[in-house]
């Protein structure tokens, strides 16, 4: 009899067994599993991408603003999408979206580049670490899973760590020809930065020589190159794909709603590219901070501490639900009288997710990708 | 120690093919703090100001009235695209006061003689970084560099913040322009009129001087000191530009694009800020702030780390960082001072190469030593460097580009450059013979196999690809 591990899970055997006999569990895995971790660099407003519309303070202190998410799907009775995530709200319905809310890193200033680089390298302090949480959890994976790859001209802290990963930038230059590629591995074959960077470079090029001219500008275009890197049977099977623009200081209406109107077409088609594939994938959207809670001068918001995460795919634990330990969003229950008050540690959200998408025992996961934790 | 190298790539912009001999590198480079011209001929004649902000309001003055033209039924009929097609249009007629000024930056760097200058000058642009994401700032971005950063490199530190701080691109990036005293005389006026919200404190502008301009992250302020530097900061904003509230109150006699003090937008009373009380008025308040942070202990250190990471790299050895700081505290922030004692240190001349060059410092050593131009004269200046990851005044953060190897050292962007310089390569063809060219420009840093390589290439234009592409050149 063979069990896949998604037959494992399901037949009750606990997700730490699971994790306890990964040869087993992997020698059958037909389709590897995959995941795409999608950064908001600049701090996401998650009181208005899922929006505490019950909660009673919520209208007072977001004033003119409050109608943000007028017309959003409503998740429950406290909390409602931005209408931009149409897509997102139709995988919701499906039990294919999950929202963690007022969850932040460990990190409790105010500053954009600590905020990322604890978010992304997992540490317990800014500049802790110099390898990140996915390059440490790639050191889990079996073989077939490991290969990752960001969206990005150089490798982000996220993915840094002992295992190479490739990078891609959509190129519209015209290739190198074989010859002087051939030429150029022979000369940098004794140095250490750049023989593995020009190994990844060629054989990234191999791969997404089919994709062309697409530029990857919008969100729909990136995730359609996203799906195009990982649906091959040799593509990539861990993704980091960089999103900035969520520095929300001022005109946030309409900036937000552009900016989830993007990251929506992205999940839409990253899960349309996929295909069959997306019932074995992870989609963990992710940003450093929050934003205050409430609105100012300038019809914005600023730094703030905790913030909402997003969690997509096939196979969640908990699909169509928006987990919270709810804080209120009162002037006393505020974290420092301002921010939405961080009540649960992203680091244990992500931790989670990872550990049941992979089968892997929780704790060993934990303590691999926030070791300092 | 390959010292000739060092001083032509690690602090100069790469050896152009015309450059003399170099005797003594050392002294090569302290010549240049007294022969640096602040204005080169490819940037004076760019437009200035005035001519940059009427423009801006040009298209604003279009985009409104092609609003009101796009909602007659006619327009809304077709498919939208006629109105797509105007907006782009007007949108170019702004924007060529941004392509014109990375055109002549390159021109600039490409051609001078004083490219240990010219480097610092690129450096303190990135330190105090605008990013021209927003439409606001796209046409004021080159002017920036020209009129805010060029003039203060050879000068006091605090002068360079003080010109970067008011100049209308840090204004209208940060947000100062549309920050407004809490208790000034404008919002309390609004206030006690009951219509509408009443305009704000934005303390980005405030936050960003002292995490990234001065003091450095986690120096010790506190969110109080940030929000007070923010209130002390209100009233200075830009001319002729908003459509906020505020322009209204700008003085008659103002030119567009120019940065004023409007008391009327000023929180008034005095603050406390890093525990000193400041009860100067109006803008004199913030001025005096700005200028004990200029030289505050934290800011020598920051500016000092960085500046020690730039010439020798990710991890600055904290015996020069040391040097550096004692200097600048000594000297009060005196800028050629710092410089001479750091082409005086050891370090920077100790370490291998081990800097990345970014794409902008490769490209324009790549230019500097072809004798034909590499690049055609139609090129779009600032679509290249887009594509090679590094738009040109467009860090998409007020940190500006990060300055490690890591940064520029990926397998895409390496890809790129092999592409670029493959292309020009080959519009070069048998005009450069890259075996002569490549004792010229790596000197003592050309490596054996690097020559071979180049010797036995196919074809002249494959040597100087792989000239461009070689791992002595890549670094710096």
């Amino acid at each position: 009899m063979i069990l896949s591990r998604r037959s494992i899970l399901l037949s009750g055997i606990t997700v730490a067994a699971a994790g306890a006999m990964p040869g087993f569990a992997y020698a059958a895995a037909g389709t590897p599993k995959r995941l795409v971790f999608v950064i908001q660099r600049g701090a996401a407003d998650g009181l208005a991408t899922v929006a505490p519309t019950g909660d009673p303070a919520f209208a007072a202190a977001r004033r003119a603003m409050t109608d943000e998410t007028a017309g959003g799907a409503k998740l429950d009775g406290m909390f409602t999408l931005h209408p931009s995530l149409a897509q997102t709200a139709s995988l919701y319905t499906g039990k294919q979206a999950h929202f963690a809310h007022a969850v932040a890193t460990a990190y409790r200033d105010r500053s954009h580049f600590d905020g990322q680089n604890m978010l992304e390298g997992g540490g317990s302090r800014p500049y802790g670490r110099d390898d990140g949480w996915v390059g440490r959890l790639l050191t889990l994976l079996p073989a077939a899973e490991r290969d990752a790859i960001a969206i990005a001209p150089a490798v982000p802290l996220a993915l840094r760590g002992s295992v190479q990963v490739g990078t891609y930038a959509p190129s519209r230059l015209p290739q190198a020809d074989a010859d002087l590629i051939a030429r150029l591995t022979a000369l940098y074959a004794d140095d250490p930065l750049l023989h593995p960077l020009w190994d990844s470079a060629v054989k990234t090029q191999e791969l997404a020589s089919d994709i062309g001219g697409n530029n990857g500008r919008n969100g729909a275009e990136l995730g359609k190159l996203a799906a195009s890197l990982m649906l091959p049977a040799d593509g990539a099977r861990v993704m980091m794909v960089e999103t900035g623009g969520w520095d929300t200081h001022s005109g946030q209406r309409n900036r937000l709603a552009a900016q989830l109107r993007g990251l929506d077409q992205l999940i839409g088609a990253l899960q349309t590219g996929l295909g069959p594939a997306w019932n074995d994938t992870l989609v963990i959207v992710a940003t450093e901070f929050g934003r205050t809670v409430e609105v100012n001068g300038t019809g914005g918001t600023d730094h703030g501490t905790a913030s909402t995460a997003m969690l997509l795919g096939g196979g969640l634990a908990a699909g169509g639900k928006v987990s919270a330990d709810w804080p209120g969003l009162a002037a006393a229950a505020r974290y420092e009288g301002r921010d939405l008050k961080p009540t649960r540690s992203l680091e244990r959200v992500i931790a989670g997710a990872v550990a049941h998408h992979y089968a892997l025992d929780p704790k060993r996961v934990m303590s691999t990708l926030y070791p300092d934790a | 120690m390959a010292v000739q190298y060092l001083a032509t790539n690690r602090f100069g912009l790469g050896r152009r093919f015309d450059d003399p001999a170099i005797e003594d590198p050392k002294d090569w480079l302290i010549r240049q703090i007294g022969d640096y011209d602040p204005a080169p001929a490819a940037i004076a004649e760019l437009a200035g100001r005035e001519a940059i902000a009427t423009a801006y309001a040009e298209y604003q003055g279009e985009r409104q009235a092609m609003r009101r033209e796009a909602k007659n039924a006619e327009m809304r009929d077709d498919d939208g695209s006629a109105v797509e097609a105007m907006r782009r249009m007007s949108r170019a007629g702004f924007r060529r006061h941004y392509g014109e000024a990375a055109s002549a930056r390159l021109a600039a760097a490409v051609a001078t003689q004083t490219p240990f200058a010219e480097r610092l000058v690129h450096f303190w642009s990135n330190h105090f970084a605008i990013s021209a994401d927003k439409q606001t700032v796209v046409g004021f971005a080159g002017n920036y560099e020209n009129e805010a950063i060029r003039p203060h490199v050879m000068g006091k530190f605090s002068d360079l913040l003080t010109a970067a701080v008011h100049h209308p691109a840090m204004l209208l990036f940060l947000d100062q322009a549309q920050s407004f005293g809490p208790d000034s005389a404008f919002a309390t006026r609004v206030r006690n009129r009951g219509r509408r919200q009443a305009p704000g404190l934005n303390e980005n502008l405030a936050r960003e001087i002292m995490e990234l301009h001065t003091l450095g992250v986690r120096a010790g302020y506190t969110q109080a000191d940030v929000t007070n530097f923010a209130k002390a900061l209100t009233g200075l904003t830009v001319a002729g530009l908003g459509r906020g509230a505020g322009q209204r109150l700008m003085p008659a006699d103002a030119q567009a694009g120019a940065t004023v003090f409007v008391d009327r937008l000023h929180q008034p009373g005095a603050l406390t800020i890093l525990g000193k009380r400041y009860d100067q008025p109006g803008a004199k308040q913030a001025e005096a702030v700005l200028r004990d942070l200029a030289v505050h202990p934290a800011t020598a250190r920051h500016v000092s780390t960085k500046l020690a990471r730039h010439f020798t790299g990710d991890e600055p050895p904290a015996a020069l960082v040391e040097r550096l700081a004692d200097d600048f505290e000594k000297t009060g922030g005196d800028l050629p001072s710092l410089y001479r004692t750091l082409v005086a240190s050891p370090e920077p001349w100790a370490a291998e190469s081990t800097m990345f060059k970014s794409p902008w410092d490769w490209t324009v050593s790549m230019l500097r030593a072809l004798k034909t131009p590499g690049l055609g004269e139609r090129q779009n200046i600032a679509a290249m460097f887009t594509q090679l990851g590094q738009p040109v005044w467009r860090p998409g953060s007020p940190k500006g580009y990060d300055d490690t190897v890591a940064t520029w050292a990926g397998s895409a962007a390496l890809m790129q450059r092999v592409e670029l310089a493959s292309r020009i390569a080959g519009r070069i063809g048998d005009r450069a013979d890259a075996r002569q060219l490549a004792p010229l420009v790596l000197a003592d840093a050309l490596a054996p196999d690097t020559a071979q390589a180049i010797a036995r290439a196919d074809s002249p234009g494959q040597g100087l690809a792989m000239l461009f592409a070689s791992p002595a050149f890549l670094r710096r």
